[in-house]
């Protein structure tokens, strides 16, 4: 299998960096893209929480175990520690309480890879500075009115966040195109990134 | 036991349309009685293949019986889920081997309160009280004679799902699958309610005799059929009733003021009622609806006096689980199957769960929702 060829950027650096045979709670896991991969590449034990029950029926159909729910609401039915890894790709921003969902996923796993979508990239400011609209970009491509994206948020801000709550970074990756790019100007000029959390002290 | 795979008919699927199986050994009951000369009406569809690697076995619904995909001999109907189960179909007969079993305490031809005791005389009241996993039991007998010691996948909807649960965990290593739609772990307590305002229906009738009214020349239909009235309307939904009926007057223009079936669906409901008690026999329903509202899939899995948890119950499960609930069934409400998963998560089993959205509350399972038939063509895939 030669799913990480199709993968994501940001899906494909998440793959290659969970240790093999982790348990790991996908959260949105959409229709199992990452979850096979996961399995097939990394033999992980995956599983995926997903709002759209079309979603779950695809990842079903791919023999994976996912179920239907919601961040904001489903991830205090999990028990502590229950998983090497949480992961939440590109759904911290659509969520309601994105600090709250990070509590979560740092009490129900030991490790948890985060992905957004960088709103200060330049192409983004651009268009505030410009054009004074809501930016349409390749990974915000969705307009105002209609976007799932309610908490937008920048790398610098992120890196606020985890610094006042004593999270600690075990590992950023700054995509920019497809390419990775260096940490220093990621706020400035990284479409997107995924950072590797651990809880303080453990 | 003995190899009686030679003497059943699996060879032939057509055989096994109509085929009943004696046990051999006495069943012992949950209750702590044991039942003799037991016999289990069942039917197959496809072909056991040689690795014994492909067999599905399929539960009924309280009310539902053997004939899944074969019409029912005293209705004519098509089977309660042909649309599912057949040739090419989610359930594939050329690629399964797909048992359906009527259920202990019923009255299609497996052993219940209407059969003949050793003594040759009814049961009637003299059946003892069944459980859920007892139905089980029963089954696993049934599927060792046909050779089956391990399943593909067991199938079940509302009681089908509670018995697919229960063999999930008191025989952890049969099924390999198991898929439970519009279920529950624990007999909801507000359709214990419903169930026993059916039995004491029932009971209220004088026909019913203490229930010894077998070979009396009487029975209990009008208290059965408001027994069926009354869960015909747990099964449905507002919005399904309201489409198909609405306020709509039955075959007249204008209100009699008097206790005449003036609206529709109280033309509906009273057809309802009176065609079960065509099929169905009272002291059955008083049985079966007794074992569900027993059913507790967590009970005896608490600390002292504490209720079951259910992750304790599920701890030791060997298979892959799919809950599936509908958006407008209030009778197993998709919490009941939420629950479920989150448990069955705890103990680190492998769980897909998804609410499907349909119109017709509690039956969506048994009508057409093609978003049902992708789920489980695609549970079954691999």
């Amino acid at each position: 299998m030669t799913s990480s060829q199709v993968l994501r950027p940001d899906l494909a650096v998440i793959a290659q960096n969970v240790a093999p045979g982790a348990r790991v709670l996908d959260v949105g896991c959409g229709d199992g893209t990452l979850m096979a991969a996961l399995r097939d590449g990394r033999d992980c034990d995956a599983r995926g929480l997903e709002l759209e029950p079309a979603n779950v029926a695809a990842c079903v159909a791919r023999g994976l175990s996912a179920i239907q729910g919601d961040a904001d609401t489903d991830l205090s039915f999990y028990p502590d520690d229950s998983f090497d890894y949480a992961i939440l790709s590109q759904t911290l921003q659509t969520t309601k309480r994105p600090d709250l969902v990070m509590e979560q996923l740092l009490r129900i796993g030991r490790r948890a890879f985060v992905s957004f979508p960088n709103f200060a990239h330049w192409r983004v400011r651009l268009s505030l500075l410009w054009g004074g609209r809501m930016p349409v970009t390749r990974l915000l491509p969705v307009a105002w009115y209609e976007t799932p994206n309610i908490h937008h948020l920048t790398v610098a801000d992120f890196r606020d966040f985890v610094a006042q709550r004593g999270i600690a970074v075990e590992g950023a990756w700054f995509l920019e195109g497809d390419a990775l790019t260096g940490a220093a100007a990621a706020n400035w000029r990284a479409e997107h990134a995924v950072f590797l959390l651990k809880r303080h002290g453990d | 036991m003995s190899d009686t795979s030679a003497i059943l008919p699996i060879e032939n699927p057509l055989n096994a349309v109509g085929a009943t199986y004696d046990l051999e050994q006495p069943l012992e009951l949950d209750g702590g009685q044991v039942l003799h000369g037991v016999r289990i009406a069942y039917e197959t569809y496809g072909t056991l293949n040689e690795a014994r690697d492909n067999a599905i076995l399929i539960c009924h619904a309280t009310t539902g019986d053997q004939h899944v995909a074969t019409p029912h001999p005293i209705t004519g109907k098509p089977g309660w889920w042909s649309r599912m189960v057949g040739p090419g179909l989610p359930i594939d007969t050329d690629r399964f081997y797909v048992i359906c079993p009527n259920v202990l305490g019923s009255c299609m031809g497996t052993t219940g309160p209407s059969s003949l005791a050793p003594d040759g005389q009814p049961y009637g009241p003299r059946f003892p009280v069944i459980t859920i996993r007892d139905m089980v039991r029963a089954h696993v007998l049934l599927l060792k004679a046909l050779g089956v010691e391990n399943l593909y996948a067991v199938i079940g909807g509302s009681m089908g799902g509670m018995q697919a649960l229960s063999l999930s965990v008191n025989w952890p290593d049969m099924a390999k699958r198991v898929l439970v739609l519009a279920s529950t772990a624990a007999m909801p307590v507000q359709n214990i309610a419903f169930q026993e305002l059916g039995r004491q229906a029932i009971m209220a009738d004088p026909h019913w005799q203490g229930g010894a009214y077998h070979g009396t020349g009487n029975s209990p239909d009008a208290g059965l059929a408001v027994a069926r009235m009354a869960a015909h309307i747990t099964y449905l939904s507002e919005a399904s009733l309201s489409e198909k009926f609405g306020r709509r007057l039955q075959n007249r223009e204008a209100k009699s003021f008097g206790f005449g079936a003036d609206f529709q669906v109280e033309s509906y409901l009273r057809y309802q009622g009176e065609s079960f008690t065509g099929r169905f026999d009272a002291n059955s329903y008083l049985y079966i609806t007794k074992a569900m509202s027993y059913f507790d899939l967590a009970e005896g899995h608490g600390e002292d006096d504490l209720p079951g948890r259910l992750a304790e119950a599920f701890k030791g499960v060997n298979s892959r689980f799919c809950l599936v609930s509908f958006d407008t069934d209030w009778l197993y409400p998709t919490s009941e199957s939420r629950s479920i998963a989150h448990a069955l998560n705890a103990a680190g089993a492998p769980v897909s769960f998804m609410e499907l959205s349909a119109p017709f509350g509690h039956d969506s399972f048994l009508l057409d929702v093609p978003a049902l038939d992708r789920v489980i063509e695609g549970f079954l895939l691999r």
